[in-house]
């Protein structure tokens, strides 16, 4: 166990962003300030609910339309798909993905969110889907847009998507956020920069994919997500100093 | 066959209530009557650095059945399964950074061939401002098997406490209290999973 104090760090420090990242102001009170206790691996990690978890319906899919209103979203559509892989590049069948994200005005339908950007009656923004056997899911939705914050002066977020799944174990469980390609937002965005390697940062970014794009319809992009697998290979201690 | 690079972690955000809370989302109560076991009601309150509540966490948790036994493939042990049993919840924290479960008081499960784990429950925790989710455990405060954990054993001494939910009789109900400290005096033990 030898993480430092000030750089708590989960799991991989090539992947995983620190508990404390001053840039985005959030986390400095919220962050852990002593060393991650390293365990040993039990049925308890090693189980989890994923693989039980699976009410949805195909309406859920389509952020376009399950407002309920009879109405469509107004944006760019978009399909989203793409596989949940684990990190041997095994698919992960039958797992949960929840989504939300801003409409294309890139306002949330959240009490907490009163920017003057207009909300959309047809869109609710959020959905949730199972992958197939393949381990792919797909999603109809519509491209958000940048959202302004207060974490920094004239702070604007990135378009993005959020997504949360399970995967096959408690170790696999995700929270984290898809962005898309060639925005200039990415650079001053502290949330993805506390991601600490380019590689890793990449591996947040959806490809256009002209494959999935379909004509007079709607835009495609291509999403790939890797999850720790089933076996559940253990973090290394982190070794960390700043 | 070379690992592929993981999918790194972002922050759950402000907005996630919509999606993750909604009706059919949240699983604040575990139970349903057939379910086998002595009912519980876990509560607790999440406080950041300046002991300030947090009221915009999701709290998850995890757990076997009263008979030791998780409802997941891997779980191939003796226990019986109890098909009214998930054991899985999902609830928000409200404005004084407060949650609460009601579910059973899960059993023991194995950890090996000769040694048992104390009953527990794991808890994730997720919030603006982590931008990673924190994962911990609850034991039991009243439960003689903890010092022998080989879990609860890794985390020092005065941290433990940090770990123990005490309990509570408030009229016909058991209450175990869990409050979970993201920062400074009485910090929660996390652990690296």
């Amino acid at each position: 166990m030898n993480t430092t104090i000030g750089a708590i760090i989960r799991g991989d420090r090539e992947v995983f962003p620190p508990y404390l990242y001053e840039a985005y102001q959030s986390t400095r009170r919220r962050s852990p300030t002593l060393p991650l206790i390293e365990v040993p691996l039990t049925l308890s990690d090693l189980t989890g609910p994923g693989p039980v978890i699976s009410a949805v319906t195909p309406e859920d899919a389509d952020l376009t339309r399950n407002a309920g209103t009879g109405g469509e979203a107004i944006g760019q559509r978009i399909i989203m798909t793409g596989r949940v892989l684990d990190e041997h590049g095994n698919p992960v069948p039958d797992t949960l993905l929840e989504i939300w994200q801003a409409n294309a005005a890139g306002r949330y339908l959240h009490k907490r969110d009163q920017w003057p950007g207009p909300l959309d009656p047809n869109f609710l923004g959020m959905g949730r889907c199972l992958t197939n056997a393949e381990g792919v899911y797909r999603f109809l939705t519509i491209r958000p847009g940048a959202y302004p914050w207060k974490n920094q002066p004239n702070a604007w977020r990135p378009a993005h998507i959020h997504f949360s799944l399970f995967g096959p174990s408690m170790l696999s469980r995700l929270v984290t956020q898809m962005y898309f390609p060639d925005d200039p937002l990415h650079a001053l965005d502290p949330i993805m920069q506390s991601i600490p390697t380019e590689a890793a940062r990449a591996r947040l970014i959806a490809m256009y994919a002209h494959d999935v794009t379909e004509e007079e319809w709607a835009l495609g992009y291509r999403w790939d997500i890797v999850v720790r697998g089933p076996q559940g290979t253990p973090f290394e201690a982190s070794e960390v100093t700043r | 066959m070379s690992a592929l690079l993981l999918t790194g972690s972002q922050t759950v955000g402000p907005f996630f209530a919509p999606a993750l809370l909604r009706e059919d989302a949240r699983r604040n109560v575990l139970v349903q009557p057939e379910t086998a076991g002595e009912r519980i009601r876990i509560e607790g309150q999440v406080f950041d650095g300046d002991h300030v509540p947090v009221a915009d966490a999701l709290i998850e948790i995890w757990q076997a059945n009263a008979h030791g036994r998780y409802n997941h493939p891997t779980d191939q042990g003796p226990a019986a399964l109890d098909p009214s049993f998930l054991g899985f919840g999902r609830a928000g924290t409200d404005e004084d950074g407060g949650y609460w479960f009601e579910t059973i008081k899960p059993g023991a499960v194995p950890f090996n061939a000769t040694q048992m784990l104390a009953p527990h429950i794991c808890v994730q925790v997720f919030a603006r401002g982590l931008l990673n989710h924190l994962v911990t455990r609850l034991y039991f405060a009243d439960e003689p098997t903890n010092a022998s954990d080989p879990v609860f054993r890794c985390v020092p001494d005065e941290r433990q406490a940090t770990l123990l939910a005490r309990r509570e009789d408030r009229d016909a109900e058991i209450v175990y209290r869990f409050d979970i400290i993201l920062q400074g005096a009485g910090e929660t033990a996390f652990f690296n999973l």
